[in-house]
């Protein structure tokens, strides 16, 4: 195993259940204090709050994640889609509190609270969104939504990944390998974080280290949603919220949007900051300073 | 005949794949609508057909198996009938409602493949519209076996289908194609997305009956 600076594994671990998939469910922080639902992107997985959850818990939070189908330590499924993970949130959370709580949400995660508290308002009472605002098409880790203009190869590439599904299964490699092979994904994060990251969000077998990620998952793809209509879910939230965006432009997971893409949208009240130099990974990039900037804005909601 | 059902694989799933008339030659291939199933014998307009005449039905339909947790995108569809061209190779595919949309996708996507496409009326043709309202998001409890799957009844009616989208399909079917005129609309009800296809330049008009036998000679070997 390995260890990182400030990483904490989650106080409690447990289970919920979403129309028949069990979800694997992550909390840190007192159990009686007021809850964070924490929502991770897509290809992450609830273990990558391990730094960023605890500044939270400390500041008087009980904050609870869940992997999303297919990732981390949830149950793999047949199908996956946008609106079944919008569906599994909303029968977690159901499980999780009986009353409103504050609903943050990283990169993809950011992007399915809005479909969810834009049809399901009452559940926030307030929503704090990580580089999870889609303005332009580009959203890599979204596989079920247009990212650029769709060819003809990443159709077949789709039906081609579908037939072989039986055989697909993740490369074992040792901690480091499997560290390296992250990094394009993640260059802007340290090593010693991406080989933490494998001891929490690999498992181990006779060959050696592989992703719990579901197999058939693959970054990129196609589909008809175009990103205005997230914008128009932002526009029309009820609750209080606070939307962080990266402005780092050229990180391969980023989602590219900037602060003129966004703010027209932004709903009565909305706050919008804007980080020159942090990437889409923002909340692990500067763990200390995404917790302060959340923490002061969500103060008045403990 | 009555109807023969083999079971194709996908992944752990099991598809029932109904044979309705047997033949020799390239498979005509029938899709339902939306919550519906295969039928039982074989449709009177599919008589000029001499080649076998196949049915499928789709995951969390009929006699196929039914996924836990849903997650059901026309896209993810497309891997139904896919795993019947890999059965099968080369076909021609009559869709109803729901089935003629996943017919439009998997002909581009395998538009060497797929020897023509026939779109026809039925359950699920709309689906969501070409533009997504707020949404209404509610749990669901496990279904086990049950078909049609309520998810899929769900899921299927709310996918969002632009014209657009949809053209791009058709631009993928013509520009690949070997045949003059690879789609034919025979619906009578026309969602945007149908209509926008209707209306393009290379795609043809004819009654079920006379879209299938467009393509019999075409398709003899």
């Amino acid at each position: 195993m390995r260890s990182f600076p400030g990483a904490r594994p989650p106080d409690r671990t447990s289970h919920v259940d979403s129309s028949g998939l069990r979800l694997a469910v992550n909390e840190w922080g007192d159990a009686d204090a007021p809850m964070i639902a924490a929502i991770h992107g897509g290809f992450d997985f609830s273990r990558t709050f391990d730094v960023f959850a605890p500044m939270l818990a400390d500041g008087g939070w009980r904050v609870v994640a869940w992997d999303a189908r297919g990732h981390g330590d949830s149950d793999h499924a047949h199908l996956y889609s946008w609106a079944a993970d919008v569906r599994d949130h909303l029968a977690a959370l159901t499980a999780l509190s009986d009353k409103p709580v504050v609903m943050l949400g990283h990169s993809k995660g950011g992007g399915q609270l809005l479909d969810l508290l834009d049809g399901r308002p009452s559940l926030a009472k307030a929503f704090v969104n990580l580089d999870g605002l889609p303005s332009q098409f580009s959203s890599p880790d979204v596989n079920d939504r247009e990212r650029r203009r769709m060819r003809r190869a990443d159709l077949g590439a789709f039906l081609d990944r579908r037939r072989r599904r039986n055989e697909l299964e993740r490369r074992p490699d040792t901690i480091e390998g499997l560290a390296g092979r992250r990094q394009p994904m993640n260059p802007r994060l340290t090593g010693e974080w991406l080989e933490y990251l494998v001891t929490v969000g690999a498992r181990h077998d006779d060959l050696g280290w592989r992703w719990k990620i579901d197999p058939v998952l693959h970054l990129g793809g196609f589909g008809p949603w175009r990103p205005g209509w997230s914008m128009e879910h932002l526009a029309a939230l009820e609750m209080p919220f606070l939307g962080v965006l990266s402005g780092v432009q050229d990180d391969p997971m980023g989602w590219k949007s900037r602060r003129e893409d966004i703010a027209p949208f932004l709903p009565p009240g909305g706050r919008l900051e804007y980080c020159d130099d942090i990437g889409h990974f923002l909340h692990i990039e500067q763990p200390r300073y995404i917790a302060d900037l959340v923490l002061e804005f969500l103060e008045p909601f403990k | 005949m009555s109807r023969r059902t083999e079971f194709l694989s996908s992944g752990a799933l099991r598809l029932a794949l109904h044979t309705l008339a047997e033949g020799e030659g390239q498979p005509l291939l029938l899709l339902h609508g939306l919550g519906e199933h295969s039928p039982m014998d074989r449709p009177f307009w599919t008589d000029a057909w001499t080649g076998p005449v196949l049915a499928l039905d789709f995951t969390g339909h009929g006699e196929s198996d039914v996924p836990v947790g849903g997650g059901y995108m026309p896209e993810a569809l497309m891997a139904d009938v896919d795993a019947v061209i890999a059965a099968y190779g080369d076909l021609t595919i009559v869709g109803r409602g729901l089935g003629a949309w996943v017919a439009l996708l998997v002909a581009g996507a395998r538009s060497s493949i797929v020897r023509g496409i026939v779109l026809a009326d039925g359950s699920g043709i709309a689906g969501g519209g070409p533009q997504p309202p707020s949404p209404y998001v509610d749990a669901l409890p496990a279904v086990g076996s049950q078909t049609p799957d309520p998810f899929a009844l769900l899921e299927l009616s709310r996918d969002v289908r632009p014209a657009d989208y949809a053209l791009d399909y058709v631009r993928f079917v013509l520009e690949d194609s070997e045949l003059e005129n690879p789609i034919v609309v025979s619906a009578r009800i026309r969602p945007d997305w149908l209509a926008a296809v209707a209306a393009d330049i290379g795609v043809i008009e004819l009654s079920l009956a006379e879209a299938v036998a467009s393509f019999v000679p075409q398709a003899a070997t």
